[in-house]
């Protein structure tokens, strides 16, 4: 089925109670060509372009809860690109590059919102690391620029840069092409157009084996539905990839933290971009619905209770008092939170790993959702061809041993 | 919030009061130029990161100021048992070995 305004329209005159399945819920087969553990936009993005670039439609996306359950329905949404490395510059870029026409490719409208990412900066180290982003992006040919405070004001009312703040705002590193997508839309999306070109997505299946030949290399995986057969798997489990590479005897250079975010009650338009502050640690934009979207940290500790200490999220809300400060008295409405699996360098591992036809694409922390075209795009290469994608292969598991480390915790301090 | 019991100063504090200090009982090689790279990286950067019960490092910086290891559930964020950093992690009754 194809949207377009005349199907809107049909529809909307049937009391759209016609509106079809968006994508189908098969049973497993007894075997595919590969599997992919993990229905978030990741491993959806994966499967789509194995299917859509490679022709490799005899795939399974398998999946423990329902998809775009993990973080991929529970983040703040922000995409941007001004990271300080080359390496991590190519592949969020890529990515940047694929939400442009994203909608258009999936026919689906993903909501890609492309309203600026505005970085604040508060003291002196700020303004010296944020110009040496900006600097560094502007040679890579990434958008990026640094304004004024005043400049800040104008881009975003609401915000208060008056000098006697406890932490004034003194200027900002400014990503015009950077914004918000809507999460969901992206998961299904993906979803929808990895399963009409023949992809299975099998939902409420939790891996929990991974069966090796005697040769050592993958043969399948095990499930709450029975063993699925596949020389290929790729493992994208976000704060659950410790616990699958494992069923391999894989240990992963990771660790799962839980990361919270809360949403207020719905208001008028309020802000018109996104504003991101390290330093005191607050995020904030608004939705469509009028809720204004704010992250918080993540707990001291490695956890999977999936959710978050009542203390982090009041940290993030002191701090968005003092920079919003019309914001004082609105009413919180939710907040939840999500495993992230976090790097000691803060980036991602795309790609091969100790046993043959086993693939993990992992990592993506706290900030993984602005990459997922990108990421999807690079490990369908990677687990069609077996080797990495160029943009990828900086990102190997290899390199916590060869000590190529890609290290934006470093550099930028940056979550999101 | 935790509430975590120093077994220093034998009181049961809030989390605030401690910094957490990962992973613990990761003992450095004796003489790194003596390990290889797959043991230097794995002292690094590898971690144990359960589902289930972790040993765990802990700081009472806003008190003694001393370490210490902790036992806990990272599903429930239970925890199980606190002792003194380099005495023998504890091994846990029936009750802790969900
Ligand atoms: C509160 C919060 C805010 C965030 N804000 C941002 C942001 O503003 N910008 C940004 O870029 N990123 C952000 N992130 C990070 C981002 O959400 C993630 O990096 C990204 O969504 C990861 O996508 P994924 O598809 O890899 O993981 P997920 O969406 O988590 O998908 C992994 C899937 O694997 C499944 N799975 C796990 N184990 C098994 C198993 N054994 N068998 C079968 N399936 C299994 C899970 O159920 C899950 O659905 C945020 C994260 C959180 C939690
Ligand atoms: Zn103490």
């Amino acid at each position: 089925m194809k949207f377009s305004f005349a199907s809107v329209l049909s529809n909307a005159l049937g009391g759209n109670a016609a509106w079809p399945a968006q994508w189908r819920s098969p049973e497993p087969k007894a075997s595919y060509d590969a599997v992919i553990v993990g229905a978030g936009g990741h491993g959806l993005a994966t499967a789509y372009y194995m299917a859509k670039e490679r022709g490799l439609t005899n795939v399974a996306v398998i999946e423990k809860g329902w998809l775009g359950g993990g973080n991929t329905g529970r983040n703040t949404t922000i995409i941007r690109s001004n990271y300080l490395w080359e390496e991590s510059e190519a592949i969020y870029e890529h990515a940047m590059g694929l939400w442009q026409e994203l909608s258009t490719e999936l026919n689906y409208n993903v909501m890609y919102s492309a309203r600026g990412v505005m970085m604040l900066a508060h003291d002196r180290h700020d303004v010296e690391t944020f110009k040496r982003h900006v600097h560094a992006n502007r040679l890579a040919g990434i958008d990026n620029e640094w304004i004024s405070a005043g400049e800040a004001k104008a881009f975003c009312p609401p915000l208060d840069v008056s000098p006697t703040l406890r932490f004034p705002v003194v200027g900002a590193a400014l990503q015009r092409c950077g914004g918000v997508a809507r999460h969901d839309a992206v998961a299904w999306g993906y979803a929808r157009a990895a399963s009409a070109m023949g992809v299975d997505i099998v939902q409420n299946c939790a891996v929990t084996g991974i069966r090796r030949d005697p040769s050592g290399a993958v043969a399948g995986v095990e499930t709450s539905k029975g063993f699925i057969g596949a020389k290929k798997v790729g493992v994208v489990a976000a704060g659950h990839t410790s616990t699958v590479m494992a069923m391999a005897g894989v240990r992963m250079p990771l660790e799962s933290y839980p990361l919270q975010a809360l949403v207020s009650e719905p208001v008028k338009p309020f802000m018109p971009c996104v504003v991101m502050s390290n330093k005191i640690h607050a995020y904030m934009s608004q939705s469509d619905k009028g809720e204004l979207v704010i992250g918080a940290g993540t707990d001291a500790y490695t956890s999977y209770s999936q959710r978050g200490a009542l203390h982090i999220s009041e940290h993030t809300l002191e701090a968005i008092c003092e920079l919003f400060p019309a914001v004082r008295r609105l009413r919180m409405l939710r907040n939840w939170g999500g495993i992230v699996d976090v790097t000691p360098d803060r980036s991602p591992i795309i790609g091969r790993t100790p046993v043959a036809g086993l693939f993990v694409n992992c990592g993506w922390g706290t900030g993984g959702f602005k990459a997922t075209p990108g990421s999807g795009h690079v490990f369908a290469h990677t687990l069609a061809t077996g080797e990495p994608h160029p943009i990828a292969a900086p990102f190997s598991l290899d390199r916590f041993r060869t000590g190529r480390l890609i290290d934006e915790a470093a550099a930028a301090a940056v979550a999101h | 919030m935790l509430l975590i019991r120093c077994p220093y100063c034998a009181t049961e504090r809030p989390e605030i009061e401690f910094r957490h200090g990962g992973q613990a009982h990761v003992a450095r090689p004796a003489d790194p130029s003596a390990v290889d790279d797959a043991a230097w990286s794995e002292y690094l950067f590898f971690r144990d990161n359960p589902k289930g019960v972790a040993a765990e490092r802990w700081r009472h910086v806003h008190g003694c100021g001393r370490f210490f290891n902790c036992l806990r559930d990272t599903v429930s964020d239970r925890i199980l048992a606190t002792y003194p950093a380099g005495a023998p992690r504890p091994t846990l009754g029936a009750e802790g070995a969900r």
